[in-house]
């Protein structure tokens, strides 16, 4: 079988195949360096991306402060993320780093707030 | 009348790295205005990753990136004003502003910094015919409601304009419940990043329509919905190829402007391409003393960037205030056969450091030689596996080169395919 | 309720009607289906106060032009609007077009228009640089001024209501029921008794009058697609620049606004729908290629906003003003499209006459306050004049609109002033927060906390323009 995918480590986005039997990679082709080798291996594999959004501030000087995954979290948990961070609050003040889910969905990533609120 | 060695007008990533630069060159009295609430500027609703990559070795979120200035502004004694607008900078230098805590301000400056940023292009310059309802916004009006009031802006969303800020709310809207219906581009081409495609709109399996504009907005008090249609080689609707699509928003992601309405004030000359003033190779204006950095002086796809050239900024209003700066002889740069623009347009040829030139290609290259040249000279030409219009690049010019100069040379560069 | 009148239609007309009603010893109430004054072809036209030469000798048109004009810088001065007398050149463009300027001068000296004359290429060149170059001859009209339509009305009305009349929005009437001597309005907030009815309704005074049974008024919607240029074009023209005239309308105009911009239009498209204000791409391309004859230099790169309007065209060709004939005490003000803002005070001043005739007892108020205190309008400050009102209030040191400079304290003040505003493009009218390069990209999003906050409602209630223009829906978290 045969997949295609466009690289994205850089803005050359290189075409490229990717054959796969059974689940392992046999080749890869169209890929200008070797980041691309690597990128097409980890999106088959294992594709992973970074999350960003808003948690609900209570008691801060705005309603909502931004957070992020420490890491990427797996792409297709995106959305059960997003339901647990919309479910989740916390309180002024806080400051980049401030954990508000540690090990979301057993990812290994934390969601840390990455504004800083001192509250009103 | 207040008395400060440096005004610097915007605290964004621009104002504050040229403010702290100054600092560091042993300015002492340094004051920054900011219009919004906190230091930051546009950053502080810019909450996905993806800036520091150059500056920082590492992937920080907008309010991160700026996070890390405003800490290391607070470690300085340079003043802040926020929520102050600038409502005036005279030919001599001196800025008014005003704010709900001190009133009418204005302050004596030897040198300014500019750092206003940039606006996003409204509807009205698009001549989208149709009715004027509520939930047509620029995709930057929709990314404050979202990320800084924490309400929605609607449910349905058709976006024109393929930029990062566009694919951007595409995801984020998404995120949040949204169905993002279609991205519409009126190039052939995204002026994004691939990654931001891949990463925005293929993952959510949002569709993206190259050469394609919404051409008329329906409903009478909420948007009800858009018709867009393909466009020709000459970015005009094709008849027939209309297509109506349902939605109650409209996110608007075309283009963004310099903001010089302070600049055109004191009579600064402005570039024509590039919107912002003309300035040498430390970012001073053709006005002496003042300097300009960051989006006002031209659109930047990366932050890194802005804090390069605003450090240069800030080191030149240092000079300029030490009186280090002398009048030197200055020669032009010009961007031909496929680069749009260049900055600085202007060069010292008796400076002795090495002088970065930004520029902008018109089209996509791939695999095309960027070569500068003066005086029929070439002095550098490079292989470039990539260029787009979305992406700045620069080149280099060493003192060396510059010493071969005299006042009538001129330098350009340009593509070689 | 009762009233002895009510009034329906907020536009300019139904305005400067209920501020000459509130003159007397009567009740009267304004009616308005919308969040706001000024929603129809008010706030959708070219803000023009015609000269008067255009309308046919011995018409209505050409009588209320004409005294309008008068009034009108009376009103003006009394309510604080400002109005620029900046004069009118309707220009030919070709030789054969020289006499039909010569018939508008005649035309123009029967209506009593002072001081028009012809003046040829050279000297039209000198004072109008950016002309186009097939201009061979111009009529001047020294008396034509400009004036900001929708802050006329807003004006006017809040005096009415300082003067006693009341403002009813969200106000639309469904159907009018005859009651012996006077009015039931079924309206969509419920009855409303009235002795004496106006009918102002614009596009819709048709169908207002339809509902006592009057079919007498066909209104013919056209409608007129406008673009406004940013301010650095508003010196591309220093008159109102006409073109000959058509039997669709007085054509293409480009003009410098009250504020400084440049207005261009209108097209002119008979429809059906009164309501649908929908610009086309054909539309604002004919106002385009007009305006560039006039004005070469015209370029869509400054455009900030296009939009459209609706004039109230009546098959009669004349204003219709007066009682009905189903019902005296039902006064028609129909048929108002141009130069219907030039005569709105003259219109008012004539209804007001009609209605003393309807009213037994009816009498001038002992008290009346002519005046509509100016707005602070910090932009037109000195240094010396901002700095004062800032250290008086602090709110007007906090700068929302960028672009406008409009500080809180100006919209503060146009919320809670007499028929305030209640949604987003009512601050704009009221204070041109949003108005602006980048038509409230910045403010939008402050001017609907300040309504909340003022309003002391959610901000997810706070609309564009009234109705269902929801401009946030719910809380993300």
């Amino acid at each position: 079988m045969k997949k295609n995918l466009i690289c994205v480590s850089c803005p050359l986005g290189c075409p490229i195949e990717v054959e796969i039997e059974n689940g392992e990679i046999l080749s890869v082709t169209g890929n200008t360096c070797k980041r691309g080798d690597k990128y097409a291996r980890d999106e088959l594999t294992n594709p992973v991306r970074s999350l960003t959004t808003t948690v609900k501030l209570i008691g801060g000087t705005l309603p909502v402060v931004p957070v992020k995954s420490s890491k990427p979290v797996p792409k297709d948990k995106m959305f059960q993320c997003m339901k647990l961070i919309n479910e989740a609050s916390i309180n002024a003040s806080v400051k980049i780093g401030d954990v508000v889910i540690k090990d979301i969905l057993g990812s290994g990533a934390d969601i840390v707030v990455t504004n800083n609120d001192n509250g009103k | 009348m207040l008395n400060y060695d440096l005004v610097v007008v915007g605290g964004g990533p621009a104002g504050m790295a040229a403010a702290l630069q100054a600092k560091e060159e042993g300015v002492e009295k340094i004051v920054i205005l900011e219009r919004a609430e906190t230091l930051g500027g546009i950053l502080e609703q810019c909450i996905h990753t993806g800036f520091g990559l150059h500056y920082f070795g590492e992937e920080l979120s907008g309010p991160e990136y700026a996070g890390r200035f405003i800490a290391e502004v607070e470690k300085t004694d340079i003043d802040v004003y926020t929520d102050t607008m600038v409502l005036d900078v005279s030919k001599d230098n001196v800025v008014t502003a005003v704010n709900n805590r001190d009133g009418l301000i204005q302050i004596k400056a030897i040198a300014v910094v500019l750092a206003m940023g940039c606006r996003e292009r409204p509807r009205g310059a698009l001549s989208i015919a149709g009715s004027r309802p509520a939930g047509v916004m620029t995709a930057g009006t929709a990314q404050k409601y979202v990320n800084i009031d924490g309400y929605m802006p609607g449910k349905k969303v058709v976006i024109l304009g393929s930029g990062d800020i566009g694919l951007i709310m595409a995801r984020r809207m998404t995120l949040e419940g949204a169905e993002v219906k279609v991205v519409c581009e009126l190039m052939p081409y995204s002026g994004g990043l691939k990654r931001n495609i891949v990463q925005c709109l293929d993952d959510f399996g949002i569709p993206l329509r190259l050469s394609c504009t919404v051409i008329a907005t329906h409903g009478k008090e909420r948007l009800e919905g858009v018709t867009i249609a393909n466009v020709d080689e000459n970015l005009k609707p094709i008849p027939g190829t209309e297509q109506y699509i349902e939605c109650d928003t409209l996110l608007l992601s075309v283009g963004l402007i310099p903001e010089n309405e302070l600049s055109n004030g004191v009579g600064i000359e402005l570039d024509r391409v590039t919107g912002g003033p003309v300035v040498d190779e430390y970012r001073e204006t053709l006005h002496k003393g003042i300097f300009a950095c960051g989006n006002v002086l031209q659109v930047h796809d990366l932050v890194d960037y802005v804090t390069e050239e605003s450090k240069i900024a800030g080191k030149g209003a240092a000079n300029y205030i030490f009186g280090k700066k002398q009048d030197g002889t200055f020669i032009n740069t010009k961007g031909v056969n496929g680069v749009r623009y260049i900055v600085p347009q202007r060069v010292n040829i008796e400076n002795e450091e090495d002088v970065k030139l930004y520029f902008r290609v018109g089209q996509v290259y791939k695999g095309a030689k960027v070569v500068v040249e003066c005086d029929g000279n070439i002095l550098s030409s490079k292989k470039k596996v990539m260029l787009a219009p979305g992406e700045m690049e620069n080149v280099k010019i060493t003192p060396e080169m510059l010493k071969n100069m005299n006042k009538n040379s001129e330098i350009t560069v340009r593509i070689e395919e | 309720m009762k009233y002895d009148v009510a009034v329906i239609g907020a536009g300019v007309v139904g305005s400067l009607i209920t501020r000459e009603l509130s003159k007397y010893n009567i009740g009267v109430a304004l009616l308005e289906r919308a969040n706001d004054c000024a929603m129809g072809a008010t706030k959708a036209n070219s803000a023009i106060v015609h000269a008067g030469f255009d309308a046919k000798p011995g018409s209505l048109k050409a009588k209320l032009n004409v005294r309008g004009v008068e009034l009108m810088k009376v009103a003006c001065e009394e309510l604080n609007v400002p109005l620029k007398n900046i004069g009118a050149y309707v220009v030919a463009f070709s030789e054969e077009e020289i006499p039909h300027l010569q018939e508008l001068l005649e035309r123009g000296e029967e209506n009593g228009v002072p001081g028009l004359e012809i003046v040829y290429r050279d000297e039209l060149v000198k004072r109008e640089p950016n002309i186009g170059e097939k201009a061979v001859a111009a009529l001047y009209a020294p008396t034509s001024s400009i004036v900001c339509p929708y802050e006329l009305t807003i004006a006017g009305l809040e005096n009415a209501v300082t003067n006693g009349a009341e403002f009813l929005r969200n106000c639309e009437v469904k159907e009018i029921r005859q009651n012996g001597d006077g009015f039931v309005l079924i309206t969509t907030r419920g009855e409303i008794e009235a002795d004496v009815v106006i009918n102002a309704a614009g596009v819709h005074s048709g169908k207002v009058a339809e509902m006592i049974g009057d079919t007498s008024i066909e209104i013919k919607p056209r409608r007129g697609d406008y673009y406004l240029l940013d301010k650095s074009q508003g010196a591309l023209a220093f008159s109102t620049i006409f073109q000959c005239p058509t039997k669709m309308g007085k054509g293409v105009l480009v003009s410098p606004t009250v504020d400084g911009n440049l207005i261009v239009g209108p097209s002119a498209i008979e429809h059906d729908d009164g309501d649908n204000v929908e610009t086309t791409a054909e539309g604002l391309e004919s106002v385009y290629n007009s305006a560039i004859k006039s004005i070469p230099a015209v370029s869509l790169r400054n455009a900030i906003t296009s939009f459209s309007g609706n004039r109230a065209h009546c098959t009669a060709d004349d204003f219709i003003i007066g009682s009905s004939e189903k019902n005296k005490k039902f006064i028609n003000v129909a048929g108002i499209e141009s130069p219907g803002l030039s005569s709105a005070p003259a219109i008012a001043e004539m209804v007001a006459g009609i209605v003393t005739e309807l009213i037994p007892g009816i009498q001038k108020k002992s008290v009346f306050n002519p005046n509509r205190p100016a707005p602070v309008r910090f932009r037109e400050m000195t240094s010396t004049q901002r700095a004062k009102l800032v250290e008086k209030n602090k709110a007007y040191g906090r700068i929302i609109c960028r672009c406008e400079t409009i500080t809180e304290g100006e919209i503060i003040d146009a919320i809670h002033a007499p028929a305030g505003a209640r949604d987003v493009d009512g601050v704009k009218r009221r204070t041109r927060a949003g108005m602006g390069r980048c038509q409230g990209g910045f403010c939008g999003s402050k001017v609907v906390e300040i309504l909340a906050r003022e309003l002391n409602v959610p901000v997810n209630t706070i609309t564009k323009f009234g109705g269902k223009s929801d401009i946030m829906y719910d809380k993300t978290k």
